[in-house]
């Protein structure tokens, strides 16, 4: 009973703070038991004024979000090693721990810190005795289950994005894909009830961070990030007339961009940087342009009586995916960009709509409508195999990690509109309510 | 309601409240007896009301008036049809324009949150669209007709049930 008491208090002390500070706060609906279990120890400090952000609690809330990692809860750890040397390999190998996150923080003058951690392979480190062998006849001792180390010294304000950095060394490291934790997210907060009830918003993946870019008493739409992660292109009303703007995230510099009669939607950078893909109806119906952005040069991709919307590059920018009703219903198709060649990708479902490209380019993402249920699929551009990954309601607005590990989008939470994270491969989900408002349009930043 | 039924009522309504408003003062101002002898009069004569005197700008706002009571028309799922129901509400709005030329007027399109907000968009100015051919059917000038598609951007209902979907499939007349 008291264990029960000191395990709830536990839990709520560490959800006080989470909930305070972000309003986006991640809850896991699915897929925690297949991940991999791991460790990351409480960071050790030597110093007076403690740091206000733990270390270790954001290392264990990346790993765990990214659907691949479980990591033990303090109360479930054999040990407590300050130092590599003296770790109980096998009591962790016991607990079905692969790799420890171990380090320490040490005050170096008035708000400077350096930290150093290591990253321990577990079954290694246990494998010998003594972790020593024999190297042409002598023994000697082996490092090789230390993974990676590193040492750095940061401010007190850099504690979440170093992070979000140690998190991305064990990731790569213990998968050998690039992590996704150094990035963040743009969306678009409605809060009917305020005066300006259309925010453009960044913030962390995680997030944090939250940082209203732009207020406006009319809709805004559709934000994408510049290859660079410096601007993002949306589409606002403000005019009570939609036109595409460019807005630089840092000097909040704001330039419009396509401002014709009609739609002016759907903007995407192409992955240089020097064009957008956009949707015009300026000559009477939703048609795919793109538009070099210095000369202002407007390439118009599709001509068609029906809707053409919807673009994405190919991660080599030699193709777009789009969405098309030219055969009845909307379906995604695909067109090369020289050649003008056009060819229907998507034939399973009523409908299938915001197509995207994965990094790799070898699957495209996108809305898939079966039976009147809107849901995230997603198709191997090879095999045409189509994959519903979830499970939620009215999915809309898919954005991939730029490490293609994971889509976030937007769904139905209750009556509130709410982001929502699936694996790539559906097995891992999670729900990032809001605490206040809807949120739609999420748009996942390039590596930063 | 439809439009018809409000321009009655209005036709109806106006010359009542005036007389209305003629009776309650001579009721105020008489006693009983004088009221019982002009009871006994009318039954001799025939009072008849004139039609209260409206400027043309007056009788513009008035018709302006009953037209924004009547500016939405509806949709069905992924469609961009007017529907029958709906012919009357925009031929009142068409003879409007058509009897003022320099009455401009943006017609919005909206959606159901259902689908992908930028294809709602594309949807939505479609229905925008067919009310403007429907417009310019009935003799109304381009001119005069432009056009905003909001998408799914705008509910007026966010229950997000089949009634709250169905109220959102709309294009709406704004003068």
């Amino acid at each position: 009973m008291i264990n029960l008491l000191k395990t709830t208090l536990l839990l709520v002390m560490l959800l006080v703070p989470l909930m305070a500070r972000a309003s986006l706060e991640i809850v896991i609906t699915e897929g925690i038991d297949s991940a991999r279990p791991v460790a990351i120890l409480p960071f050790t400090f030597n110093g007076s004024t403690r740091p206000t952000e733990n270390l270790a609690e954001i290392v264990a809330a990346d790993l765990m979000r990214s659907g691949k990692f479980s990591p033990l809860a303090s109360i479930k750890m054999p040990q407590r090693p300050a130092k590599a040397s003296e770790i109980n390999y096998a009591a962790w190998a016991r607990e079905g721990v692969e790799a420890i996150v171990m380090g320490q923080i040490n005050e170096v003058g008035i708000d400077r810190y350096t930290v150093s951690f290591e990253l321990i392979d577990v079954l290694k480190g246990n494998s010998g005795p003594s972790s020593q062998m024999l190297n042409a006849g002598r023994l000697v001792t082996s490092n090789e289950h230390v993974l990676d180390s590193r040492e750095t010294t940061i401010n007190g304000s850099q504690f979440r994005q170093y992070a979000h950095r140690i998190s991305d060394i064990v990731y790569e490291k213990l998968t050998g894909e690039r992590g996704a934790f150094l990035t963040k997210i743009a969306y678009v907060l409605v809060r009917p009830n305020q005066e300006f009830p259309y925010q453009l918003v960044v913030a962390d993946y995680d997030g944090y961070n939250e940082q209203i870019l732009l207020r406006s008493k009319e809709p805004l739409m559709s934000p994408n990030w510049s290859p660079d992660g410096t601007k993002l292109a949306y589409v606002t009303f403000e005019r009570r007339q939609a036109q595409v703007y460019i807005q630089d995230i840092y000097s909040g510099r704001r330039t419009v961009v396509s401002t014709f009669p009609g739609i002016n939607g759907a903007p995407v950078f192409s992955p240089d940087g020097a064009s957008l893909a956009l949707v015009l109806s300026k000559d009477g119906n939703p048609e795919i342009y793109t538009l070099h952005i210095a000369t202002k040069a407007l390439r118009r991709i599709t001509n068609n009586r029906a809707i053409d919307t919807e673009p994405s590059w190919s991660p080599d920018g030699k193709e777009l995916v789009f969405s098309s009703d030219r055969g009845g219903n909307p379906q995604l198709y695909s067109v090369n960009l020289a050649s003008g060649t056009t060819r229907r990708l998507t034939f399973e479902g009523e409908m299938n709509l915001a197509g995207a490209y994965t990094p790799d380019g070898s699957t495209i993402v996108m809305v898939n409508r079966t039976q009147g249920q809107y849901h995230i699929a997603k198709m191997d551009r090879q095999t045409r195999f189509l994959q519903v990954l979830t499970r939620t309601s009215l999915d809309e607005s898919p954005s991939i990690a730029p490490n293609g590990s994971m889509i976030i989008y937007s769904t139905m939470h209750g009556s509130s509109q709410v982001l929502a994270l699936v694996s790539m491969d559906g097995r891992f989900k999670a729900r990032l309510p809001a605490t206040d408002g809807q949120v739609k349009s999420p748009a996942w930043s390039p590596f930063l | 309601m439809n439009l018809n039924k409000v321009l009655k009522a209005l036709l109806i309504t106006v010359p009542v409240m005036t007389l209305a408003a003629c009776s309650s003062t001579s009721s105020t101002s008489a006693d009983d007896a004088r009221t019982s002898g002009a009871q006994q009069v009318t039954d001799t004569v025939q009072v008849e009301t004139a039609a209260p005197v409206v400027s043309p700008a007056e009788q513009m706002r008035q018709k302006l008036e009953a037209l924004r009571q009547e500016n939405t028309i509806y949709f069905d799922f992924d469609r961009a049809t007017v529907r029958p129901e709906f012919v009357e509400v925009l031929e009142a709005h068409g003879t409007f324009l058509r009897a003022n030329p320099s009455v401009r007027v943006t017609i919005e399109g909206h959606t159901d949150e259902r689908g992908t907000p930028e294809y709602n968009i594309a949807l939505g100015e479609r229905r925008a669209q067919s009310v403007v051919q429907y417009l310019q059917n009935l003799g109304v000038s381009a001119g005069q007709l432009s056009t905003v598609s909001y998408g799914e951007e705008k509910p007026v209902d966010r229950s997000r049930t089949e009634t709250g979907f169905a109220k959102n499939r709309r294009a709406v007349l704004v003068y």
